[in-house]
């Protein structure tokens, strides 16, 4: 749901009859509230200073609605574009200086704002602070090593059997999740009665309602068991090293996978969902005009008018598939890293965030932490990136249209 | 559509029509499979967790008990001291975000220009994308290792605030958005100043949907277990102190019960039988935990519907 709210940004136009009846609710709401407000303004010219505390003190209070003009004057420098609503939107006293309250409120805002974008670089500088004196005291080549030795007075540890565990438990539950939600989204967009969409749209949000560590007790105690048949039946295809068979039986990737791939169902979904009922009606019809069969109008008109939706939504898919903490790490076998490196999906392992999970209790000395912290550290750095490159799909799309 | 569709298929059929039939037919087929395949794991979930979980719910003691003392061995047990601790810790995480979100939301759609505004958008997003695993070692490496604190409530509820901000935010923004600007004129027109045409006019407009937003931000949160294995310990006493000392909760008491599982026989009848009372626990606390979750989804639902339809 979380998702569905996000995505929709700079994109309500889709939800025409809300939106409609919003703004009827709204406007009936607001016009008594705009009574209120004008009795507040009556009051307050009764009591001038409160509007002009920064004016000359000769300068009698006139209240000097600036009609017509869209550019506020001397507000504070972030205002300094035309403002987009125009006239009057901020409200200036007798030296065309605006009022304390607007001041105030603006800087405020803009705080907030400049709070969120400071809030992810402190994250980043941090977990590089913490992380850099641990990697330089890496014995061990910190990207390519497969050690992983904290305890002993030296450190020792590399995060190559992590981030391949954490690309493929991710990748396999993206292959498993965009298939399926691209049907569910189709099913909802072009086949269901809108009656029926709306409670099935709900039931697969309700998905990623559920917390991940349910997913996880219930992954690996109920639905393990019951997937391991299509394991074994996998793992006697023979030599192929993905297949291999590993003698592990339920914390697999494989089974990881299954999970992650529920889990990132309800954001695909939505994701691909809101592309396809954008589809524009001239293409859909058109198509029907030519006697296409449904199929061959989905083919011919939604899916290419969806695919860069469907790549982001696939890419944010996967920026929370690698971020997934507990459910992973309850549900994937630790193994030992000595040994031929193994490429096989029927492992155990340990991704990143599973690792430092798994480990939280033994963070005792900063060295040490330290190194969970890069771990931590390359993890947020590829979260990061699946991120931004899916939202700038997304934007780029919504320049367009 | 569909007379389209069957004037269409009235053609005298083409060539190949036969095989673009089947097409159709086998795309319809694995669009509804597609459905039926996401529902399998919702239904067995919720079955699972219900049918495993209500037993304990059921039993007298579940709300007021705690698990003091109480090993894999003892039946018995209560969630009190979990559910109290998930609140706490919910109840700060929200009193902190409900504010900053709020701003944020409103500077990105009344005053947001330039590249500020840009920034904070996009910021927004990535914070939407953050592993609850990294807010949490942020969290752990700004206020453990560098200033020295100790594993507590309260830096778990830090941590949630990251990942709640984002929710609210954005849902915030959307509800701005559709207050029509026609009122924000008016309220202009009449001398109001622009603050208080937003904290007056614009913020009750949209009021339903903020709230609709923070209650599914508390959701989103209430489930997440990943900052409290690096920020708090597990306390199966009860710990109503925010600021020190281990503090149980929700997702705290499924994974320590789930570290603890194991059977034991006890003499039921005269017979020898096993019996689970860890995973009793586990369940149950989980189906506490989902039907908290799914409550404030609920309620989020209704007061949107609500909202919608006056």
């Amino acid at each position: 749901m979380t998702e569905r709210t996000s995505r929709h940004s700079g994109t309500s136009d889709g939800d025409q009859p809300r939106t409609a009846e919003a703004i009827a609710l709204a406007r009936a709401k607001a016009e008594a509230r705009a009574n209120e407000a004008l009795s507040d303004v009556e009051r307050q010219a009764d009591a001038p200073d409160e509007g002009g505390v920064n004016s000359p003190a000769g300068s009698t209070f006139s209240r000097r609605p600036v009609v017509g003009s869209s550019e506020p004057l001397g507000v504070s420098t972030l205002d300094d574009t035309p403002e987009v609503f125009g006239a009057g939107s901020t409200s200036l006293d007798g030296n065309g200086r605006a009022r304390i309250g607007d001041r105030v409120f603006a800087s405020l805002t803009a705080g907030a704002g400049l709070f969120v974008v400071l809030l992810i670089a402190l994250v980043a500088l941090f977990l590089l602070v913490k992380a850099i004196p641990a990697i330089a005291h890496d014995k061990s080549n910190f990207l390519t090593s497969r050690h992983w030795d904290t305890t002993s007075g030296a450190l020792d540890f590399g995060v190559l059997p992590l981030l391949w565990t954490t690309v493929l438990i991710s990748v396999l539950a993206l292959v498993l999740a965009v298939p399926v939600a691209i049907g569910i989204a189709l099913f909802i967009s072009q086949y269901a009665h809108k009656r029926v969409a709306r409670p099935v749209a709900y039931v697969v949000d309700l998905l990623a309602a559920i917390p991940s560590i349910i997913y996880g007790i219930w992954g690996i105690t109920v639905l393990a068991p019951k997937i391991q048949p299509v394991a074994d039946a996998l793992t006697h295809l023979g030599a192929f090293p993905l297949f291999a068979d590993k003698n592990v039986k339920g914390g697999t990737v494989f089974t990881g996978g299954v999970i992650l791939a529920v889990m990132i169902l309800p954001i695909v979904t939505a994701v691909c969902r809101d592309v396809y009922e954008r589809t524009p009606q001239a293409n859909i019809e058109a198509a029907w005009a030519l006697g296409a069969t449904r199929w061959e109008m989905i083919r011919l008109a939604v899916l290419p008018y969806g695919k860069p939706g469907m790549i982001s939504g696939a890419m944010l898919g996967l920026g929370r598939a690698l971020g997934e903490t507990i459910a992973i790490s309850l549900i994937l076998s630790k193994v030992s890293n000595t040994g031929p490196f193994s490429f096989s999906i029927f492992d155990g392992g340990e991704t990143f965030a599973s690792k430092i999970a798994n480990n939280a209790s033994e963070f005792n000395s900063p060295q040490q932490t330290g190194a969970y912290i890069a771990a931590g550290l390359v993890l947020f750095v590829l979260t990061f990136a699946v991120n931004a490159a899916a939202r700038a799909i997304v934007n780029r799309r919504k320049e367009f249209s | 559509m569909t007379t389209v569709e069957s004037a269409g298929s009235s053609l005298a059929s083409p060539p190949g029509a036969g095989i673009r039939k089947v097409k159709d037919r086998t795309a319809t087929t694995l669009v509804y499979a597609a459905f039926a395949i996401a529902l399998v794991p919702l239904i067995w979930l919720l079955w699972t967790v219900v049918s495993k979980g209500i037993y304990m719910l059921t039993r007298n003691g579940w709300f007021t008990g705690t698990e003091r003392g109480i090993t894999y061995r003892d039946a018995g047990g209560g969630a009190w001291h979990a559910v109290l601790g998930t609140l706490e810790q919910v109840a700060l995480c929200t009193a902190i975000s409900v504010p900053i979100a709020l701003l944020v939301a409103i500077y990105l759609v009344e005053y947001g220009r330039g590249p500020l505004a840009r920034m904070t958008t996009f910021m927004v997003d990535i914070l939407t994308g953050i592993p609850s695993i990294v807010a949490a070692l942020f969290i752990y490496a700004v206020f453990i290792t560098t200033f020295g604190g100790e594993r507590s409530g309260w830096l778990v509820s830090l941590a949630l605030v990251m990942l709640m901000i984002p929710v609210i935010v954005r849902t915030t923004e959307e509800m701005l958005k559709l207050v029509p600007n026609e009122l924000r004129e008016a309220s202009y027109a009449l001398g109001v100043p622009k603050w208080k045409t937003i904290v007056r006019i614009v913020l009750p407009t949209a009021m339903s949907g903020i709230v609709t937003g923070v209650v599914l931000g508390i959701a989103r949160v209430a489930g997440e277990t990943a900052p409290l294995l690096i920020l708090v310990g597990y306390s199966p006493d009860k710990n109503a102190n925010l600021f020190s000392g281990p503090q149980a909760s929700l997702p705290g008491l499924i994974k320590d019960q789930f570290s603890n599982l194991g059977s034991t026989t006890i003499l039921e009848g005269g017979k020898r039988v096993t019996v689970h009372y860890a995973a009793d626990r586990m369940w149950g606390a989980a189906l506490t935990l989902i039907l908290l979750v799914m409550i404030l989804n609920l309620a989020a639902r209704v007061i949107a519907r609500r909202s919608a339809v006056n």
